[in-house]
């Protein structure tokens, strides 16, 4: 079956020749008409169509847009904040710089509309330290917004007021975890704060509720202000709304972004038919569907289970090509639709190299405040980096698990799965390469090999 | 196995620890409510007086909750058991960042909560540098007992141990191992929450994080060692005490700070007659769990180079009986006044008032006013100015400067001073106005007053005796004899007993039990108590007697002052 076509909503006018990212394209192009319709509406009737389009938040978790806005804590009295998590830092994921670098007034908008609606007085950008010209189109795009009064006091003559702040992290992935992100918002080291107490709908940022969302889940909040939330709830499959970008990497012939609905394209399509399939002579060996920190999916294994669709159960008997690419499909089959960032590995990859490479950022980027993750992510970049520089042991593959098992579920924030769950599912599904990598190591380097981790 | 529930009140909540039914106060932590019940749930990072930061993951529990229908509300019951369903969480969850809630079921022993301990104990361990042999906190270090209580026992780690900074001085108290430091943060957040010195943190990310001084600033405030003392491993150990003496082998006694009148609970660490270290002792009520670190370095009084241990008379060496016989007549001849001391213990202040009584001598006080730092140091600095009030040794508050005496003996209505441990010269007295008159010393080190002296009685220190303080709360407070008095030194009951004996003319009993039953007799506000029934963490007496009084304290920890404004 053939790719179906792409569904551009978010990169509508991204990559259109001739489109720019200042102000006045975007006004050419029907720019700010949504906000200049929201800011006449009711905040809670454009809170009910988030929820009614069944938005799920795209950073990586997945979790329901609508509900998030709804467990803010609107009675306590203090005021609400809005912070956009710009903090891209996800190996594999690349969509929110694209969206930063070549749309910034799609994001604005989408701010002021989410801002109205949940009656935010200041919002946020907190933009990753390594993007420092997407935090300076977005301080000129904030400016040229605030110019035409999108931005700032009194806003359309209406009388509500919100600015936005750009603010620019110093480099850690941690400060993409929303609680790191507020305390390194508040100008502290980005420790994720404990959840109990502190949610950030209820004690966010300086202690009072706050909303932190992704860029592109501002970006759809946009398009469902503007058609509405049952309009958008028709894009994607059910539980599964709206459109996906997908960041494709690795050794494919065309790899990019994709923008389509979510769970109409399976793995196969995106991979061979969008993507171009293998490069010359070789063949997949495997993807990581979301992320680096979601566990990879080997080509070949088939998965086997019961699904919902619509109200039954259905039988499911995929490979990794048949995958449809939506949250559900793939947290169903032990993975999860993460970020986006597609990571194809193909048969010249060895895979305790590959890990060694992953686990060399996670052990680099755990902030180090709670023990499992902080020692465990060294730990395993210690035993992959010993056995790629050749000091190998047939027990180490079983040893990583063992390490790796002791972390999920047991640290302050999500991270304690990112750094393992590689680890896990590697070897789960490439034990002989990991079981066998003593004796292979021996053999010698290949001319012109790249230096290793 | 499981306990009828207490009927629990408004603001109590049951919860069900191990299967045990236990009623806490609403806003307790899973630890403290199974402290309640004798179960240990190992921890690092938590301590029951600083913020709950839940980094070290050790006390990782098993929490479920009783299951409800979730449209109706209604309980779901366990046909098996006829009990209300529990919905056990598949993940584990802190302890010590979990408050109670009602019909909360917690697991402290099961697998997964095993497995979880085991895991968080190997990676604590294996950047640790194990150097136990050569480490001060061996004895008393969380890292070894728990690694003991709910480790693996073997490690699994074959790759290079990070390396840290050793030996790092962080103040003039404190040094640090950083690779011992298993990052709790518990320093971090003593220095920022409780003495608001924030001088402390980590740089540095993931398991190469390093706790260090921020650049230009020391680790230097008065509490500096209670970084020390909550420092669950040896990363942090006290200059003064590091490499003397294994923890196994020490006494511990339980004392009082007398530095000033807050009356911080301590136990003195001592063996064969030599104290090595002085630590706080918890009393939620007085000093939580903190000391200041003035107070650790007292112990060094015992044996200071001018510590009196040699009776006199004349200049001569005598024996106590001698001694007490040249005293009492030169007081006999009348004349007399007494210094007493805010120093002396309630017991010592309670004989110095019947031997100024005996003597129809007037009596007073020497006053030590500084400025107090609001945590545990008061504007007074006797720790016992409440024992002679109480006593009735005095009946108002006493001054610095004894100008009324100096004035009497100027005019010739002195003869003689009895001078219990106090030098009169820094009290404002001259070397000539000393000269006058005829002075009977008993003291603990040499002074101005004890050169001076007829008669000199060498006594002993707080370390050398038991007895009871009032600290200003009205608190009275027992501290414990650490060791035996160093050699020619006499306790101060025995002196001011005998002194009084041959003052009166019968015997007087000096033990403590003995000089109790008077007090409890005697003194209406100690009617009834003895030193026995005085509970560890003291026991407030009712001031209200005192209440005109304007003291000179001002707010400390876990203390308001009362009347002060209204005395102005």
């Amino acid at each position: 079956m053939p790719a179906p076509e792409q569904r551009r909503i978010i990169f509508k006018h991204i990559d259109e020749p001739g489109y720019t990212n200042d102000i006045d394209c975007y006004l050419r192009n029907g720019g700010y008409e949504v906000l200049k319709k929201a800011v006449t509406r009711k905040p809670e009737e454009i809170i009910d169509e988030v929820k009614k389009s069944g938005l799920r938040g795209r950073g990586g978790a997945g979790f329901p847009c609508g509900v998030k806005w709804g467990l803010v804590d609107r009675k306590s009295g203090k005021p609400i904040y809005l912070i956009v998590n710009a903090d891209e830092s996800e190996p594999g994921t690349f969509k929110d710089r694209y969206i930063i670098h070549q749309d910034p007034h799609q994001l604005i908008e989408g701010v002021m509309i989410s801002c109205f609606a949940n009656n935010v007085k200041q919002a946020y950008i907190y933009i990753r330290g390594e993007m420092p010209h997407g935090a300076r189109i977005l301080e000129k795009a904030i400016q040229e917004a605030r110019e035409k009064n999108f931005v700032g006091q009194n806003i359309l003559g209406t009388g509500y007021s919100c600015d936005i702040f750009v603010h620019r992290g110093a480099g850690a992935y941690i400060c993409g975890e929303e609680t790191g992100l507020i305390e390194s918002l508040e100008g502290k080291r980005a420790n994720p704060r404990i959840k109990p107490p502190y949610f950030p709908a209820v004690l966010g940022l300086y202690q009072c509720p706050t909303i932190v969302n992704n860029v592109e889940t501002l970006c759809h909040v946009k398009y469902i202000a503007e058609h509405g939330g049952a309009e958008y709830a028709k894009l994607g499959t059910p539980n599964n709304t709206g459109t996906r970008i997908f960041c494709v990497s690795g050794h494919v012939q065309r790899p990019g972004y994709y923008e389509f609905e979510a769970g109409k394209i399976t793995m196969g399509q995106l991979l061979y038919d969008v993507c171009g399939g293998p490069l010359p002579g070789r063949t997949f060996k495997a993807v990581i569907p979301g992320g680096s920190s979601a566990k990879v999916l080997r080509f070949g294994e088939r998965f086997k289970g019961k699904r919902k669709v619509g109200n039954d159960m259905v039988d499911y008997d995929w490979g990794v090509e048949d995958v449809p690419m939506d949250f559900d499909s793939l947290a169903a089959i032990g993975s999860m639709g993460g970020s986006g960032g597609v990571i194809v590995m193909d048969d010249t990859v060895n895979m305790v190299e590959a890990l060694a490479n992953i686990n060399a950022f996670y052990s680099h980027e755990s902030c180090g405040q709670c023990t499992p993750c902080r020692e465990g992510s060294l730990w395993m970049k210690k035993i992959t980096t010993r056995m790629v520089h050749g000091e190998a042991r047939p027990q180490d593959g079983a040893l990583l698990k063992g390490v790796a098992d002791q972390i999920p579920g047991r640290t302050i924030c999500a991270f304690g799965e990112a750094c393992s769950w590689p680890t896990q599912s590697f070897y789960l599904k490439f034990k002989d390469e990991f079981d066998n990598y003593h004796a292979t190591k021996k053999q010698p380097k290949a001319d012109n090999a790249l230096e290793l981790v | 196995m499981s306990q009828p529930a207490p009927a629990p009140k408004p603001d109590l909540v049951t919860v069900n620890i191990d299967g045990k039914e236990i009623a806490v106060p609403k806003g307790t932590n899973v630890i403290e409510a199974a402290r309640l019940l004798n179960v240990d749930v190992p921890h690092y990072c938590y301590h029951p007086k600083l913020t709950v930061v839940g980094n070290c993951r050790m006390c990782l529990v098993e929490m479920g909750m009783p299951a409800v229908d979730p449209a109706t509300k209604a309980p779901i019951m366990d046909p098996a058991t006829g009990k209300q369903k529990i919905n056990w969480i598949p993940r584990p969850q802190i302890g010590c960042g979990t408050n109670v809630a009602p019909g909360m079921h917690i697991r402290t022993t099961s697998q997964m909560v095993k497995e979880a301990r085991e895991g968080v104990m190997e990676f604590l361990l294996i950047n640790h540098p194990l150097d136990c042999p050569i480490c001060d906190q061996a004895g008393e270090c969380k890292l070894q007992e728990q690694a003991t209580g709910y480790g693996r026992g073997y490690s699994r780690f074959v790759e290079q141990k990070n390396v840290k900074p050793k030996r790092t001085q962080l103040g003039p108290r404190v040094m640090l191992d950083d690779e011992r430091c298993i990052l709790c943060s518990r320093c971090i957040r003593f220095s920022r929450e409780i003495v608001k010195d924030d001088v402390l943190g980590f740089i540095d990310r993931g398991s190469y994080s390093t706790l260090t001084c921020y650049p230009g600033k020391q680790l230097a405030n008065n509490y500096s060692l209670n970084t020390v003392d909550i420092c669950p491993v040896g990363a942090l150990t006290s200059t003064d005490f590091r490499f003397k003496m294994r923890v196994w082998f020490l006494k511990q006694s339980n004392s009082i700070d007398t530095e000033s009148s807050v009356g911080a609970n301590t136990v003195v660490w001592s063996r064969e007659g030599i104290i090595y270290r002085i630590t706080p002792r918890r009393n939620d009520e007085v000093n939580d769990t903190w000391l200041a670190d003035s107070a650790r370095v007292l112990y060094k009084q015992v044996r200071d180079e001018s510590r009196l241990t040699a009776t006199k008379v004349g200049g001569q060496p005598a024996a106590l009986d001698a001694a007490i016989e040249s005293a009492a007549s030169h007081l006999k001849a009348g004349a007399v006044a007494v210094v007493g001391s805010g120093r002396s213990s309630v017991e010592e202040q309670f004989l110095t008032k019947k031997i100024a009584a005996a003597l129809n001598a007037s009596v007073s006080l020497v006053a030590r006013v500084g400025e107090g730092d609001k945590l545990l140091i008061s504007a007074d600095r006797n720790p016992n100015v409440r024992g002679a009030l109480v006593t009735g040794l005095i009946d108002q508050l006493p001054s610095a400067q004894l100008t009324e005496l100096g004035a009497a003996i100027d005019a010739g209505k002195v003869k003689t001073v009895l001078a219990i441990n106090e030098d009169l010269t820094t009290a404002g007295l001259t070397a000539a106005q000393l000269a006058k008159v005829t002075i009977v010393y008993a003291g603990t080190h040499s002074n101005a007053t004890s050169e001076a002296a007829a008669v000199i009685i060498p006594t002993s220190t707080v370390f050398e005796k038991s007895g009871t303080f009032i600290n200003q709360q009205f608190r009275i407070q027992k501290f414990h004899q650490a060791i035996p008095a160093i050699a020619g030194t006499h306790n101060d009951l025995v002196v001011l007993g005998k002194l009084l004996g041959a003052l009166s003319g019968n015997a007087v009993t000096t033990d403590l039990a003995a000089v109790w039953q008077q007090l409890s007799s005697e003194v209406g506000l100690l009617a009834g108590l003895s030193f026995a029934a005085v509970p560890d963490t003291g026991r407030v007496l009712d001031s209200s007697r005192f209440a005109h009084l304007a003291f000179p304290e001002g707010e400390t920890l876990h203390f308001k002052p009362a009347a002060a404004t209204a005395a102005v």
